[in-house]
């Protein structure tokens, strides 16, 4: 009853429909593959956000010149609306359904449960549905190795951490990143600090430039940013200050070439575009995927920005860290399993 | 009709509805810039506000905090109090709400343990509020600068709180765990099917009718009462309330208390009406838009209800426009919420001279 009474949209929408059920055909006949109409729900900071929800966008527009297929896209403002706008997805016939961030997963929850035959999708959260897909990476893992390059690049002993908000997931960051910096170097000194203890953390440069400055006055020559937008004034000072910093999530070492040492890059965009993928292919299931650094869901980025500032012994020991954790003969300690870090 | 009446009918009618309209012809070339039909998205908008029944309990929930923020706004306002902290005052409520509902023996009879989590808001929402009036009345901090900075607080208050007490061990977001079956307030598309009818879902829950009995609670506060007489009389004019034997200092203290009272009623919907436990910033923008609904409606029970529906359908209609059309961005839907604010706010008198005019003139005596 609730489908019906859609219809009453004129124009627009019915335009806009048949243009994608066109080029829906077009595509269904040249590629033979599933038919799929994806739609993604960024969380509330939006999908310009210079990190997170801004990498399943990249992610996501990768897809659509990939394939041409329209993923339709909503930013809710309130938790109310996430719910309401996932359901609305799954109610047009929207599937699979990629909800982004851990903000999400009670909303999730409630639409997975309603619609069992839409495909969700929810990158960095967990719900336990049937027809719930959990992609969640094990950032201790990738700041363990980024911690090593700290360690080695560091010449003062002492290195810095910014966290964005004060919250388990980032306190997991710091942890793998001081059990990384103590792998390589236990004599080393970590100074950490988060921005802040609300969802404002994420997008206050000032704030991260002041912290950073701060840590390097206290001896820090390497900081590592895990904050969101915040991280754009951590590596602005760390820049002017001609220390080196660590960028996070996308990979960041384009944004002060020089002084970047690497990101520790989570590949959240990688992951909305394998869920449509795999879809489109008949192969997408339910349950968990974990991207640690074996599947290469996160890890230390080298390219051509900060190829002059990693030397090859610095390559050999991190190589040699992602190996150990690989074949478990390292075991990062999870900052999440029990809410306390042994360093 | 007298003048007066014609002048009471300018003001309290005609005005908020030109304004309305302003700001729709404005949001309408806005619209036609970014090459949107404003024909077509007013459709959408009201249609998707109004036209179905899910769409009509999203804006029926959307208007049920703001009838809470903006009575709480206009009762401060009649004391001549610019109650700006509605929104921590929201958020503290919410943790007094969730204290009950967490922690209450499960055992107890919803009859029981709803009003007291109800109670919980109202207390810890006044308690938000009790600081700044004191030092307003007692000390002649400015009630803006502290209900402003007391939103600060409130909001680093439940981050800790969420953080460090209620969150359950291994939880990645900072929010409790769920609220115990008893103190859910029930939703009403549950209570219509309880007696055969089937309406859609939507997060409408009974705590509209909570909204209701406030607003008529309000009403007869502030004008059948002797508290709410010397309430609007220190609220016009603070001397002659001294001299008529009011204490000004303690209707200050009193008025604030009820004020946060009311904003604290935020998480009556929120929480125990539609998510069942506490998160983060659930009151957010509810309690500045308090201060928009009790502008536009005259700070009058009824024209709050009137204009806290009006914001309920801009939050759903907006919400709708993003969702149907593309080129609509959700910050679109701020501009549009922007513009009524502006031109019911702080436009509120543009038309009054030229309606006067017109529809009351002064007849010049011979």
């Amino acid at each position: 009853m609730k489908n019906t009474k859609h219809s009453h949209f004129g124009g627009i929408i019915k335009k806009s429909a048949l243009a994608i059920i066109a080029t829906a055909v077009v595509l269904t006949t040249s590629i033979a593959q599933a038919e799929i109409k994806p739609a993604v729900v960024y969380d509330t900071a939006g999908k310009n956000d210079k990190s997170f929800n801004e990498a399943v966008f990249n992610g996501i527009t990768k897809f659509m010149n990939d394939t041409g297929i329209a993923v339709t896209e909503l930013e809710p403002t309130n938790e109310a609306m996430m719910e309401q706008s996932l359901k609305k997805f799954a109610q047009r016939g929207y599937s699979p359904v990629v909800a982004v961030g851990f903000t999400m997963a009670n909303a999730v929850a409630a639409a997975a449960a309603e619609y069992p035959d839409t495909q969700f999708t929810i990158i960095d959260g967990v719900v336990d549905a049937p027809n719930v897909q959990n992609v969640v990476f094990k950032e201790h893992e990738g700041s363990f190795l980024v911690g090593v390059m700290a360690a080695m690049a560091s010449s003062t002993g002492t290195v810095g951490f910014v966290g964005g908000m004060d919250i388990p997931l980032i306190s997991r960051f710091e942890c793998g990143y001081k059990q990384g910096v103590a792998h390589q170097d236990s004599s080393m000194n970590v100074l950490a600090q988060m921005t802040g203890s609300t969802p404002a953390a994420w997008g206050n440069p000032s704030k991260g430039g002041e912290i950073t400055r701060n840590q390097v006055e206290n001896g820090a020559d390497v900081v590592f940013a895990a904050a969101g937008g915040t991280g754009m004034g951590v590596y602005q000072t760390a820049a002017d200050m001609g220390v080196l910093a660590i960028g996070v999530d996308s990979n960041q070492n384009y944004i002060q070439p020089g002084t970047m040492l690497t990101s520790m890059y989570k590949k959240v965009g990688l992951a909305a575009y394998q869920s449509f993928e795999a879809a489109m292919n008949g192969t997408w299931s339910a349950g968990f995927t974990v991207n640690g650094v074996a599947e290469d869901g996160v890890g230390a980025a080298m390219d051509e920005y900060n190829a002059d500032l990693v030397s090859a012994e610095m390559m050999a020991s991190v190589e040699a860290a992602r190996a150990g954790i690989v074949d478990g003969s390292i075991v990062v300690h999870d900052y999440m399993s029990d809410n306390t870090c042994p360093l | 009709m007298t003048r007066d009446r014609r002048l009471s009918w300018i003001n309290g009618l005609l005005l908020p509805l030109f304004n309305v309209l302003t700001a729709f012809i404005a949001t309408g070339i806005v619209f036609l810039f970014i090459g949107v039909d404003p024909i077509e998205a007013t459709k959408i908008l009201l249609y998707g506000a109004l036209g179905y029944d899910e769409g009509l309990g999203y804006t029926l929930y959307y208007a049920t905090n703001f009838v809470f923020t903006g009575l709480a706004v206009a009762v401060a306002f009649h004391a001549g109090l610019f109650n700006i902290g509605g929104e921590g005052q929201a958020y503290v409520g919410g943790l007094g709400i969730a204290l009950v509902a967490l922690y209450i023996n499960p055992a107890m009879s919803s009859w029981i343990v709803i009003p007291l989590a109800i109670s919980g808001g109202l207390l810890f929402g006044a308690l938000w509020a009790i600081i700044p009036a004191y030092l307003q009345a007692y000390r002649g901090s400015h009630i803006v600068i502290t209900t402003i900075m007391f939103n600060f607080l409130a909001s680093a208050l439940m981050v800790y709180v969420l953080v460090n007490v209620l969150r359950e061990v291994g939880e990645m977001s900072p929010e409790s765990g769920d609220f115990i079956k008893v103190s859910w307030l029930p939703f009403v598309h549950d209570v219509f099917a309880s007696f055969g009818y089937k309406i859609a879902r939507s997060p409408l829950n009974l705590s509209i009718l909570v909204a209701l009995f406030f607003s008529a609670a309000v009403w007869f506060f502030l004008w059948h009462t002797r508290w709410g007489f010397a309430i609007r009389a220190a609220g016009k004019s603070n001397e002659a309330a001294i001299y008529s034997g009011i204490n000004p200092k303690k209707i200050i203290v009193v008025t604030m208390c009820i004020s946060g009272a009311l904003a604290g009623l935020v998480g009556i919907n929120e929480l125990m009406g539609v998510q069942h436990r506490l998160f983060l910033n659930f009151n957010y923008g509810y309690g500045f838009g308090g201060i928009a609904v009790a502008l536009m409606g005259r700070n009058h029970p009824i024209g709050i209800l009137i204009a806290a529906f009006l914001f309920g359908i801009l939050y759903q209609g907006g919400a709708e426009l993003d969702f149907e059309l593309q080129n609509v961005s959700r910050d679109i839907v701020v501009v549009m919420q922007g513009l009524v604010i502006l031109f019911c706010g702080g436009l509120e008198y543009l038309y009054r001279p030229v309606l006067i005019r017109f529809l009351a003139p002064i007849k010049e005596s011979k």
